[in-house]
């Protein structure tokens, strides 16, 4: 095989996955969270990641975002490793949501917004209308319209972490990684969030990378699970075979039981002894 | 991997650009560049012998022609060389806040937050127990703070990365402060040192005072430049102002932003400390009440800063030289006597909103 071959020995018939990771390796002080992680995401998939506190969630997706370096093994987006990635080509193809963190200014929130357009146009000074629209769209979608014109730093937790998302909507990126979603969301704003994700990817064919602690607000949005053990194990998989209660109760530190109800599955932990 | 980049060029071409930003932030520049040049002729007629209006035309020729001979034009000449320093000093200092503010993410940080000033009060007080000449005072401050800057530089490096530590301590304004706190040391111990003869130009210069200011081309020059730099990264800064995270994932090089931030802000508050001493205030309350009534957005906030601090640091000299004229004032006491009431009022109106 020459050298010529040999680059592109593993592209797949179909075309690369969204992301991938070869051999991962994820340690914080000494410990080892995740250890030789082979992962991949395809378009169309809904993956959520669960694990104690402290088990590597969110360093696992500021990994993959290339906000943090691996401490081993390398992670592909669409089939090129992250280094190889100019900046604002790869803000157009995955976009991130953080976690919540306090806003220093007062933007207002349609500014915040409308800066999650600049990879569309970073060389120019001001926004076009068409970014003005879709970022009013997507406020629209987290049924934050109303809040546009107001400072940031005045609104609620939840009020500030659905802008939060319309931002990571308007970047309109292929491949979406979120940091809790529905921190601070109320419960009808948490299942039309999660909605609207699993719509994204079915009619849109995103590639969404959620960390959640609610095991219930992802069934039926979730096609697929990420494990973290917290130990340096993990398990992936699509979500029927990876949230047994064996696997859950070893991941969560407390057992799971899975209890059928009128169709549907429903995780319950077993009360404390 | 190249069909993203061919939609958004053919987006970006199409796509009509918005007008309202762009014609409020016009709006307000022009405004403020107006209120520039009336500051700027105020300072010329203004003053303990008065120059009348109807003469201020000729001798601004006269001036141009570079034969100012007539009384008028003489006194037009002093006072515009002083206005253009003081213009310069105050639109450095409140520039440098601006980058301040945003590289620390904290709206409480002004340019001395760090340190630099100190470390120009050190060396200009050092060239004066030595010396004394005025260039030796200018060339000890400027070389202060640059040994600060440098200093922090080394010791804060990590900081200045960004995207790569999470849940870091807030090294550089850390070492910043301390640094900030050893020079005070120093500034202090060399007051008390000093002989009498010495002293009172000491506090004139740790005040901030602009008697002695010359025009230079110098500090317009590290204006100009480091106002056209932001003016470029005008909206990065503003996602680096919102997020960390955010800024790094949309595609801003973060760490190469910082950096070029902590340059800027330096060597503004460089300029500026070496020409005026430390005049307080103008840093803090010029960006604070930009924000207050233009918004966060970087790209009307960094020249509208610019030009009100410039603005304000002129008319705070003009009644520092005309309030008890002969006598002349400290501009730095003024400017902390005007700052201190309009930062309290506006932290008061921001509470109630």
């Amino acid at each position: 095989m020459s050298d010529n071959m040999s680059a592109h020995y593993d592209r797949p018939l179909f075309g690369y996955p969204m992301i991938d990771t070869q051999s991962l390796q994820l340690r914080i002080a000494g410990r080892t969270l995740v250890d030789q992680l082979e992962w991949q995401a395809k378009p169309g998939e809904c993956w959520c990641v669960i694990g104690r506190n402290g088990a590597g969630k969110t360093t696992l997706l500021r990994t993959l975002a290339g906000l943090r370096q691996p401490d081993g093994g390398r992670v592909r987006i669409d089939g090129r490793p992250l280094p190889q990635w100019p900046p604002l080509q790869l803000a157009r193809q995955r976009a991130f949501l953080p976690q919540a963190k306090s806003d220093a200014f007062g933007y207002r929130a349609i500014d915040t917004v409308l800066a999650a357009r600049y990879p569309f146009h970073a060389g120019s000074r001001w926004e076009s209308d068409s970014d003005h629209e879709a970022a009013l769209a997507a406020l629209q979608a987290v049924g934050a319209a109303g809040l546009a014109q107001r400072d940031v730093r005045t609104l609620s937790g939840g009020e500030r972490q659905r802008v939060a998302i319309a931002s990571l909507l308007a970047q309109d990126a292929a491949l979406m990684l979120l940091d809790e979603p529905a921190n601070a969301l109320d419960l009808a704003h948490q299942a039309s969030t999660m909605a609207l994700l699993s719509r994204l990817c079915r009619e849109q064919q995103k590639t969404v990378l959620m960390a959640v602690h609610d095991l219930n607000l992802v069934y039926g949005i979730a096609t697929h699970a990420l494990l973290l053990m917290g130990d340096g194990q993990w398990q992936a998989g699509p979500v029927a075979g990876v949230m047994t209660a064996e696997l859950l109760g070893r991941c969560l530190g407390h057992p799971v039981e899975l209890v059928p109800h009128h169709g549907r599955v429903v995780y319950v932990a077993a009360p404390c002894a | 991997m190249d069909t993203p980049d061919k939609s958004v060029k053919m987006d970006d071409g199409t796509g009509k650009r918005h007008g309202i930003g762009r014609g409020r932030a016009a709006l307000i520049i022009g405004a403020l560049l107006a209120a520039s040049l009336a500051s700027l002729l105020l300072a010329g007629v203004a003053g303990s012998v008065g120059v009348p209006l109807a003469e201020l035309a000729s001798g601004l020729v006269d001036i141009l022609r570079g034969e100012p001979v007539s009384l008028p034009a003489v006194l037009l000449e002093l006072r515009l060389a002083r206005a253009l320093a003081a213009f310069a000093t105050g639109a450095a200092l409140a520039l440098a806040g601006v980058m301040m503010q945003t590289l620390l993410r904290n709206p409480l940080a002004d340019p001395y937050v760090l340190g630099v000033s100190s470390g120009a009060s050190v060396g200009a007080l050092a060239a004066m127990l030595v010396a004394g000449a005025a260039w030796m005072v200018d060339a000890g401050a400027f070389a202060g703070a640059a040994a600060i800057s440098l200093l922090l530089y080394l010791l804060a490096r990590r900081d200045l990365r960004g995207g790569q530590a999470e849940g870091r301590a807030p090294l550089l304004l850390l070492t910043g402060v301390i640094l900030a706190a050893g020079c005070s040391a120093l500034v202090t111990l060399m007051l008390s040192l000093a002989p009498d003869t010495s002293l009172r130009g000491m506090v004139f210069w740790l005040m901030g005072d602009l008697s002695g200011a010359q025009a230079a081309w110098l500090p317009w020059l590290v204006l100009l430049t480091s106002l056209a730099i932001a003016m470029r990264e005008a909206r990065p800064i503003n996602l680096l102002a919102l997020h960390d995270d955010a800024a790094a994932t949309l595609g801003v090089r973060v760490g190469a932003l910082r950096k070029g931030l902590f340059v800027c802000a330096t060597l503004l508050t460089a300029s500026a400390v070496t020409s005026a001493g430390s005049i307080g205030f103008v840093g803090l309350i010029v960006p604070h009440g930009c924000r207050f009534a233009f918004g966060a957005d970087h790209r009307v906030l960094l020249p509208a800063a610019t030009l009100a601090g410039g603005i304000f640091l002129l008319l705070a000299d003009i009644l520092a030289r005309t309030l008890l004229a002969p006598q002349q004032l400290p501009v730095g006491a003024v400017t902390a006597l005007i700052g201190v009431p309009v930062f309290l009022f506006q932290l008061h109106q921001l509470h109630r909103k």
